[in-house]
């Protein structure tokens, strides 16, 4: 089963619109690249100088991969990852 | 006040600073950055003065010409802002410090600072031509946005999650908002809101009208100085959640400086976190200039924000002004609720325990000088979180005669 990439309405204008993409498992960094392969300019929108953006919010299966190995977290078949801006606002539970 | 005019121009990315049009936005739309508001400053320049303030309404609404919008009838709706700022000299003799107000937020309409960023994002949203408001929260915004659109008859949307207690729900929902209860943690609903608000013609106050919303928290720099008598304080304790409020303060009093309102330094910002929830004064203590994320743990949970949007720019904040981002433990909270009720009759909760908490670990390490005016900001009732201080009050049970009352307390007798 493909990787689910959901992407976050600022960015659908590179995904021709699309609110979600399939991508081969891998890497975050790998699925940036595919999806950079598929829709140009997509890596720079999320990603500066080789890391991801200070305000982009990577999630694979709900976790932030900040807590994780960043970019470098393997993302498996069939997983869902969520890209987002950085949420704020009230509290958390 | 048919004289209005907004100074506010565009918006622009903090961190990639591309400008855009003073539309509805979240963040930039190309970096993913929190967007803020700009201003043509020559403008408000030469309109502001302080006599045009004091002739203004009773209201955050006086300090209309550092906002981006208005409403032409400012009396309608909750009155929300000129809370008290009181003189606290028992919490300042306590704490071997001099000169200590409390700038009492506790006094808005919904009992947090709240009201302040809900007036102006319903007012924006109304001018943006927006019906329906809604947003996502366990507390205080969630009160706020639904009593304010009651009170201006708009339709509003709250989205909390399932297990919230039923205090709070029952608090936010008597105002007659739909009160959607979502069957998930509170990043859940926040997720989700996002996503609803990419889709329909709601505006979410601190998603889709964000850069405006927060330009009302401004008006606590404006307040303190003006019922200082136009003085600025030398220090004022802040906390931090999403590091908006701290940082806001700041611009206020900048403001007030670059329009010649005032004259005088900048005061120095301290921040204050929960120890369960400190990303930014983690980042501060270690000289670091990014903020990692965290997992909250708290009960400071107005405070529990696991990564803060403006954590970065706090961390500017507090290195421009020589202040500082310090947490505290959760048994110093409860102590600093304890303390600011016992020494000023204000009850706060718990987010008002952490900034007390942080002012008094500062002034026992003799951070603070004693000729220095210090304001100490209170965002929140406490009763919206008697649970923290409910176990630790202490009561004298008696049967109703004098001899029972004389038993239990001793020498407390009528004074003949």
């Amino acid at each position: 089963m493909p990787v689910t990439v959901r992407i976050p309405a600022p960015l659908r204008p590179v995904t021709g619109g699309a609110a979600a993409v399939e991508c081969a498992p891998g890497t975050v960094r790998e699925l940036i690249d595919q999806l950079d392969a598929q829709h140009a300019g997509f890596r720079d929108r999320v990603m500066e100088d080789g890391s991801l953006r200070r305000f982009v919010n990577v999630f694979v299966a709900g976790e932030d991969v900040r807590f994780g190995d960043g970019i470098d977290t393997a993302v498996a078949e069939g997983q869902e990852v969520t890209i987002l801006p950085a949420v704020a606002g009230g509290s958390a539970p | 006040m048919s004289d209005y005019r907004t100074a506010a121009t565009a918006l622009r990315c903090k961190e990639c600073e591309r400008v855009s049009e003073l539309t509805a936005a979240y963040v930039c739309e190309y970096c993913f950055g929190p967007l803020e508001v700009l201003y043509d400053t020559e403008r408000i320049q030469a309109v502001v003065s302080r006599e045009r303030i004091a002739a203004g309404p009773l209201s955050l609404w006086r300090y209309r010409d550092f906002l981006p919008c208005a409403p032409d009838d400012p009396t309608a709706g909750l009155q929300a802002g000129l809370t008290p700022l009181l003189r606290a000299p028992r919490l300042a003799a306590e704490l071997g410090l001099g000169d200590v107000w409390v700038k009492n937020d506790t006094a808005n309409p919904t009992h947090s600072f709240k009201d302040r960023v809900v007036s102006v994002a319903l007012e924006k949203a109304r001018d943006l031509g927006y019906r329906v408001v809604a947003c996502a929260s366990t507390g205080n915004l969630a009160n706020a946005v639904a009593a304010h659109a009651s009170a201006h008859g708009l339709e509003s949307y709250v989205f909390v999650p399932a297990d919230l207690e039923e205090q709070k729900i029952v608090a936010t929902a008597v105002y007659g908002t739909t009160l959607v209860a979502v069957d998930g943690v509170y990043d859940d609903v926040n997720r989700l809101c996002m996503e609803l608000a990419a889709d329909r013609p709601w505006a979410f106050v601190n998603v889709n009208v964000r850069p405006y919303y927060s330009e009302g928290s401004k008006t606590l720099a404006y307040e303190v100085a003006e019922q200082l008598g136009w003085r600025l304080p030398d220090r004022c304790i802040v906390p931090i959640a999403s590091g908006s409020l701290y940082t806001k303060i700041h611009r206020g009093f900048r403001d007030l400086l670059e329009t010649g309102l005032v004259e005088g330094e900048t005061p120095v910002l301290d921040g204050a976190q929960a120890a369960g929830c400190g990303p930014v004064a983690a980042a501060y203590g270690a000289g670091l200039d990014f903020v990692s994320p965290v997992r909250p743990d708290t009960i400071a949970k107005s405070l529990a924000i696991g990564n803060p949007a403006d954590g970065v720019f706090a961390l500017d904040v507090a290195r421009e002004t020589g202040g500082s981002v310090s947490d505290v433990t959760e048994e110093e909270i409860v102590e600093g609720i304890e303390l600011l009720a016992r020494t000023t009759g204000v009850f706060t909760e718990t987010a008002g325990g952490v900034t007390t908490a942080v002012l008094t670990k500062l002034a026992r390490a003799g951070r603070i000088s004693p000729d220095e005016r210090v304001v100490l900001y209170v965002t929140g009732d406490g009763l919206k979180t008697l649970d923290a201080v409910a176990s630790r009050i202490e009561r004298v049970d008696v049967a109703p005669t004098v001899a029972s009352f004389e038993e239990a307390l001793g020498e407390a007798r009528l004074v003949a």
